[in-house]
């Protein structure tokens, strides 16, 4: 597992969210959903300007036999997609938290959100679920 | 092995036509393609020989047992093949008149009455090409049936239990449905509760199979289609588990409205490797109206085609998989009414007795007796060995088994469904359990081979990350 | 015990004892007593003779017409001898969808042969495993254009009435409008498509050589669908394909067709074959099966079921079509068919019934059928009739001719490669003979 960097929050549905200096954000998938995951082939995302809300589905993730949606950290419009995604996914699997999928700009709320240290416990939790 | 275009040489083709008798005609340069097709150019020998040698490479029932759960890979029989070989029907074109059709009419017309006395329906539309074709028609039924009576816009939600085929949701949605999802109880059957709280005003229906996926019948099927008639909605059954169940007990005497049926599945019409099959549509009286175009009629011993009063119009063109109701008519014919019993219970006791066989070696998700399938539980041996369902899987490919339907239902972690339908003997099932018992003595004793099964196969496991990642979808040179 | 069932009662009774019953109806115990049945009101299972003979002797009602003139929709082409050899392979026909890729290359080759021979057919970049038919491949290449913000389908009203049907159908299910764009002089009219065209236009749909067999100006319709927006769809006949300017040609984003005369009997309308090719664009919307190329740890070529993720057994709801089956028995037929003609013998076809066609317009003109619409045919053709179009075919089936469909007050004829002159010139000398029957 690689280590939940502190300077982030993070959802209960396994996004992590970096607020930026200039007012936005940026949103990806953390070590725990990019393992549960396994290869990732495919990113749907969404289009710049989308107006997402926070704990709604704002694009899909494909591996070979699975697809999952991922929801958006907090109130606000797409401000860019990272296209890179749509050559290498694969990114993500090697990277989680050096790989953003989504930047989001105009935030006017924000979701629930875990730090570190929290978000660690509840993924502790959240595999005792699965045995 | 090389593909067609890797074979191709210029100038082997063979001359299927002669020239014109007609003279020649002209077609003004603009409205010609510019690129020359690019098909591949064989002689027949070796045309032929290419698929021998992939025929090669195929798995069919003919080939072998194949246990795949859900699917009832039972014995295609040959007077099959010779009936949908008939000039008398494959020579016969779609809208001919009707009185030069009376056999084709008269087909549809047999095999509709025999499916609605096996099912408990009143009509059937033998439009549907494949049962999730059947569904979305089943389906519309359901979305006229409101609309007709004004609730349309009220009745949005379609039942469907957490157990069920992938197809069930996605044809909900393709009717404009939103699907709600009725938790199972640990043997499989739907959790009456969670129903009742769940049925209600925008209730538009339910759809369920019985027996379902773990291979459970489950037994409160008349409370359940009662809750759900209750709340104003109609029930749906979807007919890919009826092998267990034909001419025992009727959907229609469950209290369903609606059904599908895959003939390719209960009524032995064979797999094609992905299809064609057919799915029929039956309903009760009330929505025979709704149903799509060209239902068959008979008048004094001469059929026709009718258009119901307010059918939902076309799901395909013309009437359906023709040649693939007369394979299943020839079967029930061969069968009959004890036939078609004796099918069923044929397929209840081979299941019985693998599980019993099986049971010795692994676990199995439901206790008890089964009906024509049952779910392995591969879940305790991967956490003794790391062996998971999938190695098991690949394992039996070793020796010669089509493997189980692998990871289905979703409600069973590291599920293998097996089927092994009537029309497999005791020894067949003897030596399939005996190789069941080498997988698993294989798992204690050196997990490590099974992960990078199987081996003896033209490929290993192919990479689907980057089929996937990278689809190369054609031959490129 | 009844057919099939590879067991006699003495190996029943030891199975049973295994299991731990005496008697079969204890394993049905869970069924509620009330209904279970005591037998089914069906008749008695027969031999294989008597049955055979009862399939004979339906099929014995049914006629086959010696010479057909009749498209629209199902077409009479010929099916190469080896076509029938080939796909009566039983691993083939007794085989289950390949999701074993290890030991289903053959199927899995196969449908990626098919998928390259369509692609290149049609022009486009990528093809599917196949669907249902034609006409249910345009209703789903309808869904593929589709989005929150698009929801208007525009169809031409010189497509084939069935599709029509199934297109409105599809969009019925998910509330999607469908605006029919008129007809002019026998072809799609573009100044109204362009009137119908706003911002909330998914697609436009229309057949070359549309349903009355005319050619149409399928590169103004594509234009006029892209300035505003919208994608178009080309609906194809798989035999003109061979000499007609192609969808990838044209610029459409998806092609669809009914590949029925790629070597599949007429067989009462079915199972046919959809095809539906696309750009690389859109290659993730394309429902339905798909085999992919990859290899396996040991570097070999191996072809694999992919792109799963956007079918139902995955996606579920989510899906954007519930499609599981291909008609893969059909596709592989196709196939066969597309190996065995090659280029030189797919273009012959397509020029004979180019030749044939417009033989039998000239012959029907200079005896009183005229054809109803100007402008450039393929193989199908309208006429205006000097008699009303029932009394002609009945005269017609009289003498074993499967004349040209009645449609909107004229006729609809088909030529094909099967039609011989002589044939011709008898339906000519039949037509002469018709007695003046009601004029419509």
């Amino acid at each position: 597992m690689k280590e939940t960097l502190k300077d982030r929050k993070y959802t209960k549905t396994h996004e992590w969210v970096l607020f930026n200096e200039d007012g936005t954000a940026d949103m990806g998938l953390t070590d725990f959903a990019q393992e549960h995951l396994s290869d990732l082939v495919f990113f749907g995302l969404p289009n710049v300007g989308d107006a997402v809300k926070k704990g709604c589905a704002i694009g899909d993730v494909e591996s070979v036999k699975a697809v999952e949606e991922y929801n958006s950290p907090v109130d606000g419009d797409i401000a860019a997609v990272n296209e890179t995604l749509l050559d290498n996914p694969g990114s993500v699997n090697a990277d989680p938290y050096g790989v953003w999928v989504v930047r989001i700009g105009n935030i006017t709320a924000e979701g629930e959100l875990m730090d570190a240290d929290a978000y660690d416990a509840f993924c502790t939790e959240a595999l005792k679920d699965e045995e | 092995m090389e593909l067609l275009f890797e074979k191709s040489r210029t100038g082997r083709s063979m001359d299927y036509m002669p020239a014109s008798d007609v003279g020649e005609y002209s077609m003004d340069a603009s409205l010609q393609r510019k690129e020359p097709i690019g098909l591949p150019d064989l002689a027949e020998v070796d045309l032929t020989r290419h698929y021998t040698a992939l025929a090669k490479r195929v798995y069919g029932v003919n080939c072998g047992f194949y246990p795949l759960g859900s699917c009832t890979m039972k014995y295609n029989p040959a007077v099959n093949e010779t009936a949908a070989s008939l000039p008398g029907f494959t020579g016969i074109r779609p809208r001919q008149p009707a009185s030069t059709v009376q056999g084709c009419l008269g087909v549809l017309t047999k095999a509709g009455k025999a499916l609605c006395e096996i099912t408990g329906m009143d009509d059937m539309s033998f439009q549907p090409a494949a049962g999730a074709h059947g569904e979305f028609t089943g389906l519309l039924l359901i979305k006229a049936y409101h609309d007709s009576r004004g609730e349309g816009d009220k009745r949005k939600v379609i039942l469907v239990p957490d157990s069920a085929h992938g197809t069930n949701p996605a044809s909900s949605a393709m009717a404009d449905f939103r699907v709600v999802s009725i938790p199972s109880l640990p043997d499989g059957g739907v959790d009456l509760d969670a129903l009742r709280a769940a049925a209600g005003e925008d209730t538009a229906g339910l759809m369920l199979t019985n027996p379902n996926t773990v291979g459970i019948f489950d037994k409160n099927i008349l409370e359940i289609t009662k809750i759900v008639h209750e709340a104003g909605g109609l029930t749906y059954y979807d007919g890919a588990n009826l092998n267990a169940v034909m001419g025992k007990v009727r959907p229609g005497d469950m209290g369903f409205d609606v059904i599908h049926l895959n003939l390719h599945k209960t009524f032995s019409t064979p797999h094609g490797g992905g299809g064609p099959g057919a799915g029929p549509c039956g309903c009760k009286v009330f929505l025979a109206k709704f149903l799509p175009k060209y239902t068959v009629t008979e008048n004094g011993g001469v059929y026709g085609f009718a258009n119901p009063a307010q059918t939902v119009g076309c799901v395909r063109s013309f009437y359906g998989n023709f040649l693939v109701v007369v394979r299943a008519l020839a079967y029930i014919e061969m069968l009959g009414a004890k036939g078609i019993r004796e099918a069923a219970e044929g397929a209840v006791v081979n299941a019985n007795y693998l599980k019993t066989l099986l049971s010795k070696d692994y676990q199995c998700a439901t206790k008890g007796w089964c009906m024509h399938e049952f779910v392995l539980d591969i879940g305790g041996l991967k956490h003794k060995t790391g062996v998971n369902a999938m190695d098991v899987a690949k394992a039996l490919v070793d020796m010669g088994i089509h493997p189980p339907t692998m990871y289905f239902p979703l409600i069973v972690h590291e599920a293998l469904m097996i089927e092994p339908t009537e029309t497999e003997s005791k020894d067949t099932l003897d030596s399939v359990a005996t190789a069941f018992h080498a997988v698993r003595e294989a798992a204690e004793k050196n997990p490590e081979a099974l992960h990078t099964a199987p081996h003896t196969t033209p490929i290993g496991r192919p990479d689907e990350v980057a089929a996937a990642r990278k689809p190369v979808l054609v031959y490129k040179k | 015990m009844s057919s099939y069932i590879p067991q006699s009662w003495e190996e029943r009774r030891q199975m049973l004892d295994t299991i731990g019953v005496s008697d079969v109806n204890e394993l049905f115990s869970s069924i509620p007593a009330g209904m279970m049945l005591d037998k089914l009101d069906l008749e008695p299972g027969k031999s294989e003779l008597e049955v055979r003979r009862i399939m004979s002797s339906m099929a014995g009602k049914n006629h086959v017409f010696s010479s057909i003139f009749r498209g629209a929709g199902s077409y009479n082409h010929y099916i190469p001898s080896i076509v029938g050899i080939v796909t009566g392979k039983e691993e083939f026909r007794t085989a289950y969808t390949p999701y074993q890729a290890e030991i289903s290359q053959g199927i899995l080759q196969s449908i990626f042969e098919y998928q390259t021979m369509i692609a290149r057919l049609t022009g486009m970049d990528v093809s599917n495993a196949s669907v249902y038919d034609g006409a249910t491949a345009a209703a789903e290449a309808v869904a593929m254009c589709v989005d929150r913000k698009h929801r208007r389908a525009l169809v031409s009203a010189t497509s084939n009435p069935m599709v029509v049907d199934v297109i409105k159908t599809y969009c019925y299910g998910r509330g999607i409008e469908v605006v029919m764009v008129p007809e002019k002089d026998g072809v799609t009219d573009t100044e109204a498509l362009k009137a119908l065209l706003d911002d909330a236009s998914a697609c436009i749909y229309t057949m070359q050589p549309n349903y009355y067999g005319q050619i149409e100006d399928v590169s103004a319709v594509c234009q006029t669908a892209h300035a505003a927006g919208a994608k178009y769809i080309m609906g194809v006949y798989p035999i003109a394909a061979a000499i007609l300017a192609t969808p990838g040609e044209i610029g459409a984003d998806v092609a669809v067709g009914e590949g029925q005369p790629l070597g599949l009997p007429m067989a009462f309308g079915g199972p046919y074959l959809g095809f539906m090719a696309t750009t690389a664009a859109n290659m993730r919307k394309l429902p339905g099966r798909i085999v992919g190329e990859t290899t396996d740890a040991a570097g070999n070529r191996a072809f694999v079921l992919t792109l799963q993720a956007r079918e139902q057994h995955i996606r579920r709801e989510k899906a954007s079509s519930n499609i599981c089956s291909n008609e893969a028995l059909c596709a592989f037929t196709s196939a066969v068919y597309m190996a065995a003609m090659g280029d030189k013998n797919m273009r012959q076809v397509a020029e004979l019934c180019y030749d044939k066609a417009h033989f039998l317009a000239e012959k029907l003109e200079e005896i009183g059928y005229a054809r109803r619409y100007g402008g450039p045919f393929f193989n199908e053709f309208v006429t205006e009739n000097p008699l009303c179009p029932e009394k002609v075919c009945e005269a017609l089936e009289e003498h074993d001719i499967l004349g040209g469909i009645p449609v909107e007050g004229g006729i609809l004829w088909c030529a094909t490669e099967m039609n011989s002159k002589e044939q011709i010139d008898t339906l000519i000398d039949v037509l002469k003979e018709v007695p003046d029957g009601t004029v419509v």
